[in-house]
């Protein structure tokens, strides 16, 4: 009998007496890994890239999603694709670049010849196959089982059967459309890939990016930092609240005193910088009126799409997703978005303050990182010590942006997937 | 700049590791320019690429520089605290370009970082602009290009490379 047989539940909660914990074992036992492939990777949609990194016809990337080696392309008719990166003659990975432009893709173990599309173009001798060879669509690059995207993000499925990527996302769809919106030209991805990992279980980063309690201590550094800067802080209060958008899905929304390039000014950017965030606060406001411009403009956004994607629009937008490889190790992509037609001025700003804080070499992500790993060695002790409390905030009306209601709405789901999904 | 030669550049990246490899951050700070700059850029954009228009690592100007120093000699860097024991390996040194007022320096690096039992190496090459003031070499520009693809299995970089 393996863990996820003998446990039916990792979660211990009693809403009258406010008690959320979650086992520690759901961080540890490869069993429960083994479960969450099959039950959550395996099912759910997950995010592939943002139609901005190929934009043109036989422009691809190639990424890891869920495990599956993934070709990401445009094709020559510009739709996109997401492919299987493998031949379907014997196995090898067709596409062995990270990035670039392809008429075509060749498998070079064999020499077959696929189109932009996947399909099979050419193989070497092919007088002795079949004479209906090439039409058998089993000779072309497989395509992922439901490929959708939403305002530019693309999302993957394993599960034919899985509902649509809209009705997935559900609640998650305005607060995308709050980001796209910020741009009237649209969005794109800004060249380089953060890559790196961490020596801690996936879920870990989950909750760590939705979580505005730990900001004040583990970011005790970056606070300094602020102070020390050219005047410092915008004079708004760290304050605001958590909502659960079903599905496990989640977001903090908030206001900060960091600058926002979209349009929260502080004094380190100047006059010139305050003129140029004048002008992209009324370009907002005469596209959305007034309030929702305040939305998009003064409120940051940690939203959590399930179950390993995170889009951070705080002192700059990122785009993050990781996947677990071990139970205690993951690995984690990022990368930064931000409007098409911004000017060089908000482009090097706003990427200059995203590594203020963001990222592996930024002042703050190496200090989660820390505490991610520290939290996995402490769950060497799980023998004994055995639960994580969740239970801030709980019997609130309104949660606040600091309290846990957020990783509940998480951990709800994804115990939901794991124990009572139906084989 | 003319009678610089590669022993002196030398010494200099040597104490450089040094005071990197001891956790002398203030004064390894003063071995660069007040219009120095640091660059990790990210691995899949080019080596020359501008952090003003690509995702880096790290891209520092003198005071963000100055700040990640005194930030990282706090208690509150958790990622450094307690400091990781670093050792810098400085080689293959070549003067690549040397004008009235600059050289050009490369190296290649290996800096191994150990902490909490677990040891991690990162390599990669190290572009220099150096100038001299005051009768002192000082650094204008450190460019540190990984040669691993990203930060797998690093996780940050946490410490100055």
């Amino acid at each position: 009998m393996n863990a996820r047989e003998r446990m039916n539940t990792a979660l211990m909660v009693d809403e009258s007496k406010q008690i959320f914990k979650v086992s520690r074992q759901a961080f540890v036992d490869p069993d429960i890994l083994a479960a969450e492939r099959s039950r959550i990777f395996d099912k759910c949609w997950l995010y592939l890239g943002h139609s901005s990194e190929v934009p043109k016809p036989g422009d691809f990337v190639t990424r890891q999603v869920g495990g599956r080696n993934i070709l990401f392309a445009r094709d020559a008719k510009r739709t996109l694709r997401a492919m299987l990166n493998t031949c379907p003659h014997r196995g090898a990975q067709v596409c062995r670049e990270k990035h670039g432009s392809a008429k075509s893709f060749q498998c070079f173990y064999h020499g077959w010849v696929f189109g932009l599309d996947g399909g099979l173009r050419s193989q070497p001798g092919e007088a002795s196959y079949a004479p209906d060879f090439k039409e058998r669509s089993t000779s072309n690059m497989q395509q992922v089982a439901r490929f959708e995207g939403y305002r530019d993000f693309n999302f993957i499925c394993f599960d034919k059967n899985a509902e649509s990527l809209e009705t997935y996302l559900g609640a998650v769809k305005e607060y995308l459309d709050i980001i796209a919106d910020q741009a009237e030209a649209g969005m794109t991805i800004v060249g380089g890939t953060q890559e790196y990992s961490m020596r801690a279980n996936w879920k870990l980063l989950t909750e760590n990016s939705i979580d505005g309690y730990h900001a004040l201590t583990t970011h005790a550094t970056y606070f300094d930092y602020l102070k020390a800067t050219n005047g410092g802080l915008a004079p708004v209060p760290l304050e605001g609240a958590a909502r659960d958008l079903g599905n496990g899905h989640a977001v903090l929304e908030y206001k900060a005193p960091w600058g926002r390039p979209v349009a929260q000014w502080v004094p380190m950017w100047g006059e010139d910088g305050k003129k140029e965030v004048d002008r992209l606060y009324q370009g907002l406001v005469a596209r959305h009126g007034e309030e929702r411009a305040r939305r998009i403009a003064l409120f940051n956004r940690n939203l959590f799409v399930f179950p390993n994607l995170v889009v951070n629009d705080i002192m700059a937008v990122t785009v993050r997703t990781y996947y677990p490889v071990a139970p205690d190790f993951m690995n984690v992509s990022a990368w930064a978005l931000a409007p098409k037609d911004e000017t060089d001025w908000a482009r090097k700003y706003r990427l200059f303050n995203f590594l203020e804080f963001l990222g592996p070499g930024g002042f703050a992500t190496p200090d989660d990182v820390e505490a991610l790993e520290q939290c996995q060695r402490g769950f060497r002790n799980s023998a004994e010590a055995q639960w994580n409390d969740i239970s801030k905030g709980m019997g609130k009306e309104v949660p606040a942006y600091d309290d846990e209601l957020q990783m509940r709405a998480f951990w709800s789901n994804w115990n939901k997937r794991v124990f009572q999904a139906s084989i | 700049m003319q009678n610089i030669s590669r022993a002196d550049i030398e010494d200099f990246l040597f104490a450089e590791a040094e005071l990197l490899d001891e956790w002398r951050l203030p004064e390894w700070l003063e071995l660069f320019t007040e219009d120095a700059i640091y660059y990790v850029p990210s691995t899949d954009v080019a080596p020359d690429s501008s952090p003003d228009k690509n995702l880096f690592y790290v891209a520092d100007d003198r005071f963000r520089l100055s700040e990640r120093v005194k930030r990282l000699m706090k208690r509150t860097a958790h990622a450094e605290f307690p400091h990781s024991r670093t050792r810098h390996l400085v080689s293959n040194v070549r003067i690549r370009g040397r004008s009235d007022s600059e050289l050009e320096v490369g190296s290649a690096f290996i800096t191994y970082r150990t902490k909490d039992g677990m040891t991690d190496t990162y390599f990669g090459s190290n572009r220099y602009r150096i100038v001299v003031e005051d009768g002192r070499l000082r650094i204008k520009e450190k460019r540190c290009l990984l040669d691993s693809e990203g930060l797998r299995t690093q996780g940050r970089v946490s410490i100055i490379l």
